[in-house]
């Protein structure tokens, strides 16, 4: 069973809550990129609206959702209570300190330096200090779930972990790895230079920091997902976990392969050597391998649950899945997206084809495939069978439910082609408006973005479907007895024997020498260069 | 540990995928030298107008007929705001900023970067087709960021 549930609950509801801030916010955004006059359309607006959207979105929703996952799926696999209840309370107030302070210097327009806040551009301290508490929040509970994981482990010697809880566990030591380098950009250089501490800072090494966070940040949102797609969505879909084995590995593999990708992002930055360039984009490579294997355990798990309910062709074990449960839905079609997505970053990856598409629109249509639906569509369809587990009340307008995943399915391939077709025609990402004064170049671009718009209106209400199920099940869904939150049993029955991806220290001390060898090296040399240091600029 | 036939089988089919593409990009560094751009090189942000490297900027033909664009990208322009450059040669473009990181697209063509204040950003494009370019300043710089472009008129080679 669940325990700790209201805590579970809180860090559901902010997530939510900040879902909800940032879709109104992504709905200007579409519009006004469209160059569709509203009222109070103005660049100022926009920019806030941009650096609003990727914050509540990428760091606030993500995180707190995570850290709900990680409390309900950690008490309920290891069926016990959190080892440090009152820490898990702190870290959720840290967190949401954190997010306010945040959030008020973004609103108050302090702040419009978008969720990347490249120096020289200079936010308020508040927006850096806000980050900062909402990492350190996400630490505490990170600490409190490992030392519920060690509690049972004592009590439990010899046994494998279960599945969902070595997915969670991943998640956390990913998630370390990655913020001790966004943690060192705010405490030893962003932090004292906007508070006039510290007269300049050097934009590279920032820009490194970032990245060295930015990509593992990326399996931070991944791995949760992930772990639905194992550990729950077989179950519900009817059927058992294909490989338990397997699904191991490939945790195991994004422990070691998840930081030491970076420089990938940084291929078109000057001041950073091509060698190491080339370095990440091996391992950046490497990382694809887990996700295939992913890709065939997940659809061969739906495989078998399309035979337990009764197909017996080739392929019409697809139409015997429950497509009309929202979470199945919203997995599926976070799949396939994610296929496409998928594909789409090995390009990008590929630093030939990436100076084609570098800051253009495609990246914006590739990250809404990955992070905007692989991971924001499942962690929606997960909220429709989490919640009313967790406020146990049935879930309320189930209509909406059940539509939302394919209305979002629909707007996203209307926003997200049109925007990889506009980056492959060299439209900027993150622009208010694309005419450049009546360039003829710019003016191709002009339909794709009214379809880019149509499909942010699609999203918008995709989303909104998702937001009153959500807060109709919390007000008035009907109080009833909910199923309790079981996960899918393994082919082959639970596993009694450890095996070597068990050995999780042991993979993150690999983890750990990854990351020294392409980062320290790279970063030493970086601070024993003479470089030039640049004052703030708040151009907002 | 027991893994089934078919998961094997894909296994493999994704080792090699993984190794095909870092193959592709393997031999062409390898036979054509195509390693991720790069360039190191710093400069102080807060006197680049005095720096002799960008104090006169614009297009410069060395006499084996390539050329060189000294360029500034600063809020929210590009100096100078139009260039022209011979087709068929290379030519190496050389960016700083003096404010805030800006980006560097010639749209339609593979040549991209970012121009971050204390490096100087360099590479080389050769230009087949004569025309005009839109180039676009593709990191977000400030409320004035979506203006921030200039023109590159490639002509016909003499």
């Amino acid at each position: 069973m669940i325990h700790n549930r209201r805590l579970a609950t809180a860090n559901i509801g902010v997530a939510i809550a900040a879902f909800g801030i940032a879709t109104f916010m992504a709905l200007m955004q579409s519009l006004s990129r469209a160059s569709l006059d509203l009222p109070w359309r103005s660049a100022k607006m926009y920019y806030l609206s941009v650096t609003g959207h990727g914050v509540l979105m990428a760091l606030v929703f993500t995180t707190f959702f995570i850290m709900a996952l990680g409390v309900a799926f950690t008490t309920s696999a290891l069926n016990r209570p959190l080892k440090w209840p009152r820490a898990g309370w702190v870290a959720f107030w840290i967190a949401v300190v954190g997010t306010v302070m945040t959030t008020w210097a973004i609103l108050w327009g302090k702040a419009t330096v978008l969720y990347t806040f490249y120096p020289p551009l200079q936010a308020h301290w508040a927006f850096y200090v806000g980050v900062t508490l909402l990492v350190v929040g996400s630490w505490v509970w990170g600490a409190v779930v490992i030392a519920t994981y060690l509690g049972w482990k004592k009590d439990n010697p010899g046994k494998p972990m279960p599945l969902a809880v070595y997915g969670i566990l991943t998640t956390i030591i990913v998630w370390y790895l990655a913020t001790v380098a966004v943690a060192s950009e705010m405490l030893f250089l962003l932090i004292p230079w906007s508070l006039g501490l510290k007269e300049t800072v050097d934009p590279l090494l920032a820009r490194m920091l970032f990245w060295f966070f930015g990509h593992p940040l990326v399996y931070f949102w991944l791995l949760p997902a992930y772990v639905v797609w194992y550990t729950v969505l077989p179950r519900e879909a009817g059927g058992k976990l294909f490989s338990d084995p397997l699904a191991r590995m490939v945790f195991a593999l994004f422990i070691i392969l998840s930081t030491p990708v970076g420089f990938h992002h940084q291929f078109m930055d000057p001041g950073i050597a091509a060698g190491w360039k080339m370095a990440h984009t091996i391992a950046t490579f490497a990382i694809l391998f887990p996700s295939f294997v992913t890709a065939f355990t997940v659809t061969a798990s739906l495989e078998v649950a399309g035979r337990m309910r009764g197909a017996t062709g080739w392929f019409d074990w697809i139409w015997k899945l429950p497509w009309n449960n929202p979470l199945v839905a919203s997995v599926l079609l976070s799949m396939i997206m994610f296929a496409v997505g998928g594909f789409g970053g090995a390009i990008n990856a590929a630093f030939g084809m990436n100076a084609v598409v570098h800051n253009t629109a495609w990246i914006q249509g590739h990250f809404h495939l990955t992070v905007g639906t692989a991971v924001a569509l499942t962690f929606m369809g997960t909220a429709y069978w989490l919640v009313p587990k967790l406020v146990g009340r049935d879930l309320e307008l189930s209509l909406l439910a059940k539509w939302q995943p394919y209305l979002w399915f629909v707007g996203m391939l209307l926003f997200s082609i049109s925007n990889h077709i506009t980056g492959l025609m060299g439209m900027p990402r993150r622009v208010f408006e694309a005419g450049y004064g009546g360039s003829e170049i710019a003016a191709q671009w002009s339909g794709l973005t009214l379809v880019s718009a149509l499909g942010g209106i699609l999203l918008f209400v995709s989303a909104s479907f998702f937001l009153l199920s959500m807060l109709g099940t919390v007000l008035a869904g009907r109080k009833a007895e909910q199923p309790p939150l079981e996960f899918a049993e393994p082919l082959e029955g639970q596993p009694t024997k450890l095996l070597v991806f068990d050995r999780v220290w042991a993979w993150v001390v690999v983890a750990v020498i990854l990351v020294a060898i392409a980062y320290a090296y790279p970063l030493a040399d970086h601070l024993a260069m003479e470089t030039f240091g640049s004052p703030g600029f708040k151009p907002f | 540990m027991h893994v089934d036939l078919y998961e094997r089988i894909w296994m493999w089919g994704a080792g090699g995928i993984v190794i095909l593409f870092l193959g592709t990009i393997g031999v062409a560094t390898v036979s054509q030298g195509r390693l991720p751009p790069s360039h190191v090189e710093t400069i102080d942000p807060q006197s680049v107008f005095a720096d002799e490297r960008f104090a006169e900027r614009g297009v410069t033909i060395h006499p084996d007929g390539s050329a060189e664009v000294i360029m500034i990208a600063m809020m929210f322009n590009f100096l100078p705001n139009e260039i022209r450059v011979p087709a068929n040669v290379p030519v190496t473009f050389r960016l700083t900023s003096p404010d805030v990181v800006h980006g560097f697209q010639i749209v339609g063509t593979n040549g991209n970067t970012m121009v971050v204040p204390g490096y100087v950003s360099q590479f080389t494009i050769t230009f087949d087709t004569p025309g005009e370019y839109l180039i676009t300043c593709n990191e977000y710089c400030g409320l004035g960021h979506h203006n921030m472009s200039a023109t590159l008129i490639v002509e016909e080679g003499a």
